[in-house]
């Protein structure tokens, strides 16, 4: 009796990829990862159709006839810089054909990282966490979690690419090219999702999975910007998956065709990582993790220390990516110069958001804005992290020791402070060595004039580190309550100049009060009021930290 | 003796939940204090009130001579706290989570350290995340045992610990205690408890039910008799679940009257006589039986073994205090 109760697993265990066990429990899983991402999703959604949108009905205001686009069209095409960034115009007579253009390989990059995140979230990071281990004890089949993370990335791109190729249509556009536009991004995130799921096998954490992924996803950027320069090259662009998204030329043939490479190497990319969930253990990864000292340095001997430990790799990779931002959007410099210089309408919403009678200073210095909101990002990131250090359990054996909460406080908060300047600085010199070098210009002028354009954003980042400290510090259980004062001010000085908002409602943001550099007028008044204003708001928050119940 | 925890009257309210309500404790310098109590009772709670993390509602808390909340930093420079569920640095190695939890409160002993990590059979070198729950545990014992501290608080610390490391982590309290130590061990093993401690509070709900030394709780506990006489057996009133199958006589007696049923099984003439002291456990069923409403009767009238299971401890229906 007993044997033969005993007898039964092993039976199972012996032939256990051949059982259709293996998927026990997709549907569950399937259903609880599109539960836990009901929010996330929808705003991954939401930002991947609003970019499309406001792409097509920009185009169709600032370029509503033929002509104006075909010589838009024509200006791009001369331009290396910009085919490297956006890729090629395939048929510049259409706003759709324009729209596919300016989109084209940011919405795939976008639906690749949806996908990524997602994969990662619902595979490595489940079973980093040890979820994976409370789900896998059940009836659940071994390949199940994997196979459910793609049945939630299939939805996501599926809703993506039907809600991009609605849109399109609702602009008044060709509708099998909005079908081929779609289905373009859509089966470029498919690709990326079935990556991730590959690397979520090789790393030990959800994070080096979501690194190997996105170093995939940059260099298949890279690839398809090489083929893309017109360096006769064209080739390489071939071997990016980003590539093929833009080879479909929709609204300019629709190549249905090439639809099938990035299905076909999803399908690949499937096989390998279900193969490799069979062959490893539950939570070890393929590739080795490297042990760390036996002992701590001995600089690594108060909360400050820890603070710059934690912190220093995210400092250190959002300055990188700046720095990388601010060559990229300085060497194109010349080509919107060129661009912008036909169209007086675009000009003119370049010129209410920059202020400048420039049209190059304008640009720049609206590029120094996105600069300083990008730092604002990682700032706010930067403060939360107290947040997560308190909510993980991990700030509580810290301040059992002989630290107070200021010192352990301010050990974060060199950071967001002093930490956001490097970023700025980085994105300041490589965009103007880039322009420099572009336009024939002198560089050193050029790099001062963008250090100064990036550094002017310093007050209005602290003064949005200080919004999200104030909301730690004061609604510790609210956890999105730190991006908040982050969202306003970027809806405000982002999108309110397009939308003409009223000059009360620009005024919320700090970043409306900056001066426009470079070629503004540079008043020092703003700064430091906005300085002051982050004083109060920051001692406000630390007063109201020292007081509350941690934990 | 002076005292190195002083609580009284302590009231701490989540929303509309009262995690403490009116707790008192009190740990004298040099003793090993269990805190004993169920889970969700406030063991944790009232430790975070201890290390200055929560501020109590009302009532008093005194570390140490000092005010927990205010001078949290000067006092945590001579405890050691080792949480329940231990999460460390996902990039930094076990050996330098315990260099650093031991700096932050003044550094520690290396050489007890080295001998720690031996005895723990830790090795420092893997990151966080490669830790498993009783690895992680071990970190923080290690960061704890080899600092020069006037005070530990351990909460619930041997949860992911396997028999032979509660071993070694039994010995380090005790080598603790020796040093001058005082200690207050959160728990709710029952035997962890008896094995090491000097003196217990019980809490439930939030409030200290119960609190001295071993003996003195056991006084509250009541002693199981099994004995054959040379007669017919007495029939006390003051004993409990009292069975008489011809000469021989089982019962439970109230730890106080035990002197007076050795009297009376005495006079009659006693052949064999076995008795087994009570535990703690029976002293905790009791305090919590209330809560189950009297659904286990270990039936010890009927069943001969029941004097040495498990199930012994007295049944709710019988709590009489």
């Amino acid at each position: 009796m007993s044997g033969q109760a005993l007898g039964a697993p092993g039976v199972s265990a012996a032939e256990p990829a051949t059982g259709r066990h293996d998927l026990a429990g997709t549907g569950v899983l399937y259903r609880l990862a599109l539960r836990r991402d009901r929010i996330a999703l929808p705003v991954w959604l939401y930002v991947g159709t609003g970019m499309v949108a406001s792409t097509v009905f920009s185009f169709r205001k600032l370029y509503g006839d033929a002509a104006s686009r075909r010589t838009f069209a024509a200006g791009v095409d001369g331009n290396g810089s910009l085919r490297a960034l956006y890729g090629p115009i395939f048929d510049g007579s259409t706003t759709g054909g324009l729209t596919a253009w300016r989109m084209g390989v940011f919405g795939a990059v976008l639906a690749a990282l949806m996908s990524t995140l997602l994969v990662v979230r619902h595979t490595r990071a489940e079973e980093e966490d040890g979820r994976l281990e409370l789900i896998g004890a059940g009836a659940v089949g071994r390949r199940a979690p994997l196979t459910a993370a793609l049945a939630a990335a299939l939805t996501a791109n599926a809703a993506l690419a039907a809600l991009v190729a609605a849109t399109l249509l609702a602009a008044g556009q060709d509708a099998a090219g909005a079908l081929a536009f779609g289905l373009a991004l859509g089966t470029a995130g498919l690709f990326f999702a079935a990556l991730a799921a590959v690397t979520a096998q090789l790393a030990e954490t959800g994070r080096a999975a979501n690194g190997l992924a996105g170093a995939a996803i940059g260099a298949a950027f890279v690839l398809r910007a090489i083929g893309d320069s017109g360096t006769g090259a064209g080739w390489v662009g071939w071997l990016s998956p980003l590539g093929w998204s833009e080879q479909v030329r929709a609204f300019a043939g629709n190549r249905w065709w090439v639809l099938l490479p990035p299905l076909a190497g999803a399908a690949l990319l499937t096989a390998l990582a279900r193969a490799l969930v069979g062959r490893r253990d539950l939570g070890a990864g393929l590739l080795p993790q490297r042990p760390g000292p036996a002992a701590a340095a001995p600089g690594l001997a108060s909360a400050a220390a820890l603070a710059r430990r934690l912190q220093r790799g995210p400092l250190l990779g959002w300055t990188l990516a700046l720095a990388a931002g601010g060559a990229v959007f300085g060497g194109v410099a010349k080509g919107v110069v060129d661009l912008i210089g036909d169209n007086r309408q675009m000009a003119e919403v370049l010129a209410r958001m920059g202020g400048q009678q420039g049209v190059l200073d304008a640009y720049l210095s609206s590029i120094a804005g996105v600069f300083g909101m990008v730092a604002a990002a990682y700032a706010v990131q930067a403060v939360l992290r107290m947040r997560a250090e308190e909510v993980s359990g991990r700030a509580e054996p810290v301040l059992a020791g002989a630290v107070s909460r200021s010192r352990w406080a301010a050990g974060h908060l060199l950071f967001p402070l002093l930490g956001t300047a490097l970023p700025l600085a980085a994105a300041g010199v490589t965009a103007g060595l880039a322009e420099g070098l572009a336009l024939g210009g002198g560089t050193g002028t050029a790099v001062g004039r963008m250090l100064g354009a990036t550094l002017v954003q310093l007050p209005a980042v602290w003064l949005t580190a200080a919004v999200a400290l104030a909301a730690y510090a004061l609604l510790p259980r609210r956890a999105a309550a730190g991006w908040t004062g982050f969202g306003v001010f970027v809806l405000v000085s982002w999108l309110g100049p397009v939308l003409r908002l009223p000059q009360g409602v620009l005024d919320l943001s700090p970043f409306s009060h900056l001066p426009h550099l470079p070629g503004g007028r540079f008043d020092a008044a703003p700064l430091l009021w906005i300085t002051a204003l982050t004083a109060l708001t920051s001692a406000a928050a630390l007063a109201g930290l020292r007081r509350r119940d941690l934990g | 003796m002076t005292t190195a925890i002083s609580v009284s009257g302590l009231v701490k309210t989540f929303g509309r939940t009262r995690a403490l309500d009116g707790l008192d404790l009190t740990v004298e310098q040099g003793e090993v204090h269990g805190f004993l109590g169920p889970n969700g009772s406030g063991k944790s709670t009232t430790i975070r009130v201890l290390l200055g993390l929560l501020r109590a509602d009302s009532g008093s808390a005194v570390l140490l001579g000092g005010d927990p909340w205010r001078d949290a930093v000067p006092l945590h420079r001579r405890l050691a706290y080792v949480p329940g569920d231990v999460t460390l640095w996902r990039n930094l190695s076990g050996g330098e989570a315990i260099d650093l939890l031991g700096r932050l409160r003044g550094g520690l002993d290396p050489a007890r350290r080295t001998a720690l990590l031996e005895r723990f059979e830790l090795d420092p070198t893997k990151k966080g995340r490669a830790y498993s729950k009783g690895n992680r545990q071990k970190v923080a014992l290690v960061a704890a045992f080899a600092s020069d501290v006037d005070l530990l608080i351990l909460d619930e610390p041997t949860s992911g610990l396997d028999p032979l490391m509660e071993e070694v982590f039994r010995e380090c309290v005790a080598e603790a205690r020796d040093r001058g130590a005082t200690v207050l061990l959160s728990s709710h093993i029952l035997s962890e408890v008896e094995a090491l401690c000097d003196r217990v509070s019980i809490i439930r709900a939030g409030r200290t039910v119960e609190t001295g030394t071993l003996a003195d709780l056991r006084h509250l506990t009541r002693t199981s008799i099994d004995a054959e006489l040379a007669g017919p057996p007495p029939r006390p009133g003051y004993v409990h679940d009292l069975a008489v199958d011809g000469h021989r006589l089982r019962c439970q007696v109230d730890t106080d009257r035990l002197g007076d049923l050795l009297t009376e099984l005495n006079t009659v003439g006693v052949r064999t006589l076995a008795s087994r002291p009570p535990t703690l456990e029976e002293l905790f069923l009791r305090h919590y039986a209330s809560d189950a409403g009297g659904t286990t009767d270990p039936g010890g009238t009927t069943d001969p073994g029941g004097a040495t299971g498990p199930g012994t401890g007295e049944p709710s229906a019988a709590v009489a205090r």
